[in-house]
């Protein structure tokens, strides 16, 4: 009995809670969850929409899968260099810890650097959010996932900062865990979106009758 | 406990030093105290409560006689749709939202809540946007297109002017306000109980909370979703809801209705868990039920989510589609009964005493009763597409909504009102104000279902004479203003509670749950003890020890808790309290400026951006305890 209690009074050092989770994170999985459903309505509002363009360019004429592949690659690996980050940091490896964060960074800033070459290429073919219902949901959808991004980007910025200065440690590891969190589900959330929008649409044309319509 | 060396933290250069004062304005603008943000919200919610109110009699008068010319029918789109919103968005929601904040920690045996500065965020953006939404009346361009805001009705082709700019944009900047709120509340309910209180030993209002709060943390979002898309529309010409350019404006049906069916269990599930606390309080009897209250809330909260197109039936979706909606729908209304008969359970056989609290609950169970029916009645999509745009839809939702809602947040001020002031008010003034409120009500409401059955329908300026309608309109337009007496005189009521200080103790009505443990007010740090938890109504079995057996026939129930709550309660030696801080004002005044530069120009963006990470900045920077001078 007497040892239960002195673990128990150590975990509530740590973590006075109710279940032993720490607040932060379960707040950040709560988050999460409430961003399930920004996303989820805005990927059924895209795949509902899907081939309902009346006019070009169609998804067909646009995307590139093998440049958006190595967008994606990247993207997952900077979910690893989270991984690697986190457990240096949690081994008092503090080096370590800022480089790959700073790696996780500098792979989100490729990322969106990609993202920002797609849309200029697609506003240079023709495609903008006010061509047609692909270019809406297109650019709303993965604009809104850029912006997820960059937060994510701005927050590990500040984290690396903090970790170079050595007030992010691994006492509180549990501040890049939570970021973590958030980072990695915003992989996820590219992974449906690159397998809805680039791997299933890929070869959507005009939809039939469409040019019967416009022209 | 041994004090942890001090962590070394970045730190954000202060502008001016960590406020710190009790009293003033400025207590008020940095304050993190649950209970002072949740009169804040009371205060803010009451006043709007009375301008929708206001909103309200205008329709009326407008309506009270055939062909009346009282109001242009522009005014008269405005003020139906301002009047639906600020009701939902900044009456009822933020009116539960005080309590909330009020009771949840007091009801949990907490301190705060789990995110103090985060909660103090969420009220200066509910603030900052219901004033901006609000202001577009000053700009003389207030939303018209409902509070559904349909599209295409709500594009910029058929309403050009800004007043569903400022609609959406009010929307979405409330939805952070209650998203990061209902964050907030699910985590300090998880985490933050007392020792020994697990979940089945939460009181109803608690747990209809939580059930609301994540409700809001599901549902919030896809308004959001529906705003944006909205947006865009209306200020970058995309084409989500434009038919022309591929979109379909029934989708904006199906994603608002996402969002809004749940919303209307948002509304209703906190009033709920207020009677489910008045009721047992006053018949000194627990909860009938208390599993089954507490399931079928849950049920409620879930099958919520599968019924929305019980809004569409007349759109067009198809056999299957409305009789899959029409089933759920139907099926919803079990759980809800079951509370219905739990409450009645409740009652039966209890010593019941009739005071004001009392009244409203009871009030609230007749009237939510009727405005369910009415609701399974709408359930069958024939039978809605007669009810369809009528004002019988009107009754319905004003008999759950104000009948049930509103009555049900009445019956928590009477009741909680000596706990957070640490007065009565006044019992004979009460009784006349649920009285003239009920009966204005009814006159209000009931014939509007008549009305609605005769085909008057609903949102229309005017009517023809010889429709048969007039003698019906005229009496809800008397019952209005009936209602409108009951509210000035709960207004009255406080000022007299305010001039005569009635003094209530600690527990005045004989409570069942931990609230009533402490002073009234409570000292700002709640419990001067964390109280220790054994049953559920805990506070009751420790005035009343003898009717744990009464209760509990099998005794013994979990002996053991007790060893287990002695040791954890050896080190709550220390109090702390959150620190006050400037950061949530300064971040809910970036996040209102944001708001406004998308109603006018990048400029005001561009403002709202560097303000907004100070607030962040600073805000993460700031430990939640400065260190003090005497080392703890």
């Amino acid at each position: 009995m007497s040892e239960t209690a002195v673990i128990n009074n150590h975990q509530d050092e740590i973590e006075n809670t109710s279940t032993g989770l720490s607040n932060k994170k379960l707040m950040m999985w709560l988050f999460l969850a409430s961003d399930v459903m920004f996303f989820g309505a805005f990927i059924s509002t895209y795949l509902i929409y899907r081939g309902k363009s009346l006019v070009g360019p169609y998804p067909s004429e646009v995307l590139d899968i093998p440049i958006t592949t190595v967008s994606t690659f990247i993207l997952l690996m900077s979910s690893l260099a989270m991984v690697l980050a986190l457990h240096y940091l949690k081994e008092n490896e503090k080096n370590k810890a800022t480089l790959w964060i700073l790696g996780v960074v500098l792979l989100g800033t490729i990322f969106m650097g990609f993202q920002f070459y797609e849309f200029n290429h697609f506003a240079h073919l023709g495609l903008t959010p006010r061509t047609n219902i692909f270019g809406t949901t297109f650019f709303i959808l993965t604009g809104l996932h850029g912006g997820h991004v960059t937060i994510g980007i701005l927050w590990m910025a500040f984290l690396a900062y903090g970790s170079h200065k050595g007030t992010l440690r691994s006492d509180n590891a549990i501040d890049l865990e939570i970021a973590g969190l958030y980072w990695h589900f915003v992989d996820i959330v590219w992974i449906i979106i690159f397998t809805v929008i680039y791997l299933i649409s890929a070869n959507d044309m005009p939809p039939a009758g469409s040019e019967l319509l416009i022209h | 406990m041994t004090t942890k060396p001090a962590t070394k933290s970045l730190v954000f250069p202060r502008f001016f030093p960590r406020p710190n004062s009790k009293t003033g304005i400025w207590s008020w603008i940095a304050t993190v105290d649950h209970k002072k943000i949740g009169t804040l919200y009371g205060i803010t919610s009451f006043f709007w409560f009375i301008v929708a109110g206001l909103e309200a009699l205008l329709i009326r008068i407008q309506l009270s006689q055939a062909n009346n010319d009282f109001l242009s029918p522009d005014m008269y789109n405005s003020l139906f749709t301002m009047h639906g919103t600020t009701m939902i968005f900044l009456v009822v929601m933020p009116l539960s939202a005080a309590f909330f904040n009020w009771l949840i920690p007091l009801q949990i045996g907490a301190r705060d809540v789990a995110f103090p500065r985060l909660n103090a965020l969420s009220y200066w953006i509910f603030l900052f946007g219901s004033i901006l939404i609000n202001f577009s009346w000053i700009t003389g361009e207030a939303p018209n297109g409902g509070w559904f805001g349909y599209a295409p009705n709500s594009g910029v082709t058929f309403n050009p002017g800004k007043g569903m700019t400022y609609w959406v944009v009010g929307l979405n900047v409330l939805g952070i306000s209650s998203i990061a709120a209902g964050l907030n509340f699910v985590t300090t309910i998880i985490n933050m109980r007392a020792p020994g209180m697990s979940m089945f030993k939460m009181p109803i209002f608690t747990w209809m909370t939580l059930v609301t709060s994540i409700l809001i943390i599901l549902a919030l979002p896809i308004l959001a979703v529906a705003g944006i898309q909205l947006q865009t529309d209306r200020i970058y010409g995309t084409h989500f809801f434009n038919s022309l350019g591929g979109g379909d404006p029934v989708m904006w049906q199906h994603i608002f209705w996402l969002f809004g069916h749940p919303e209307v269990y948002i509304l209703i599930l906190p009033a709920m868990g207020i009677v489910s606390e008045v009721l047992p309080t006053f018949a000194r009897k627990p909860i009938f039920g208390y599993s089954f209250v507490v399931f079928a809330g849950a049920v409620i909260g879930f099958m919520g989510w599968f019924v929305w197109s019980h809004h569409m039936f007349t759109v067009g979706l198809g056999p299957a589609a409305n009789s899959a909606f029409s089933i759920s729908t139907m099926l919803i209304a079990v759980p809800t009964g079951i509370k219905i008969f739990n409450w009645l359970g409740t009652l039966w056989g209890g010593s019941i005493r009739f005071n004001t609290a009392m009244l409203f609950s009871l009030g609230f169970i007749a009237m939510f009763t009727i405005g369910g029916l009415s609701g399974v009645m709408h359930a069958s999509p024939p039978t809605d597409a007669q009810q369809q745009d009528t004002y019988f839809v009107v009754a319905h939702f004003h008999y759950v909504l104000f009948g049930g809602a509103l009555l049900g947040i009445f019956s928590g001020i009477y009741f909680w009102w000596p706990k957070f002031t640490g007065y009565f008010l006044n019992e004979k003034i009460g009784k006349l104000n649920f009285i003239f409120m009920l009966i204005g009500f009814n006159i209000q409401f009931g014939p509007m279902h008549w009305l609605g059955m005769d085909g008057m329908p609903r949102r229309i300026y005017t009517y023809a004479e010889n429709m048969g309608w007039e003698g019906s309109n005229l009496a809800a337009t008397i019952g209005g203003f009936i209602l409108g007496v009951g509210v000035l005189l709960f207004i009255y009521n406080v000022i007299y509670s305010m001039i005569h200080k009635e003094v209530a103790g600690a527990d005045p009505w004989d409570g069942r749950t931990l609230e009533w443990s402490t002073s009234s007010p409570p000292p700002e740090h709640d419990f001067d003890e964390i109280p220790q938890v054994k049953f559920r109504d805990d506070f009751w079995f420790k005035k009343y020890p003898e009717t744990i057996k009464e209760y509990y026939e099998h005794g013994e129930i979990e002996e053991d808790t007790e060893d287990k709550l002695s040791e954890k309660s050896n080190h709550e030696d220390e109090i702390h309290l959150p620190d006050m801080s400037y950061y949530p004002f300064i971040l809910g005044v970036g996040i209102a400026i944001l708001g406004a530069g998308f109603l006018s120009n990048i400029y005001i963006i561009a403002i709202s951006v560097p303000i907004m990470i100070w607030g962040l900045l600073g805000w993460s920077m700031e430990p939640v305890n400065d260190p003090h001078p005497d080392g703890h």
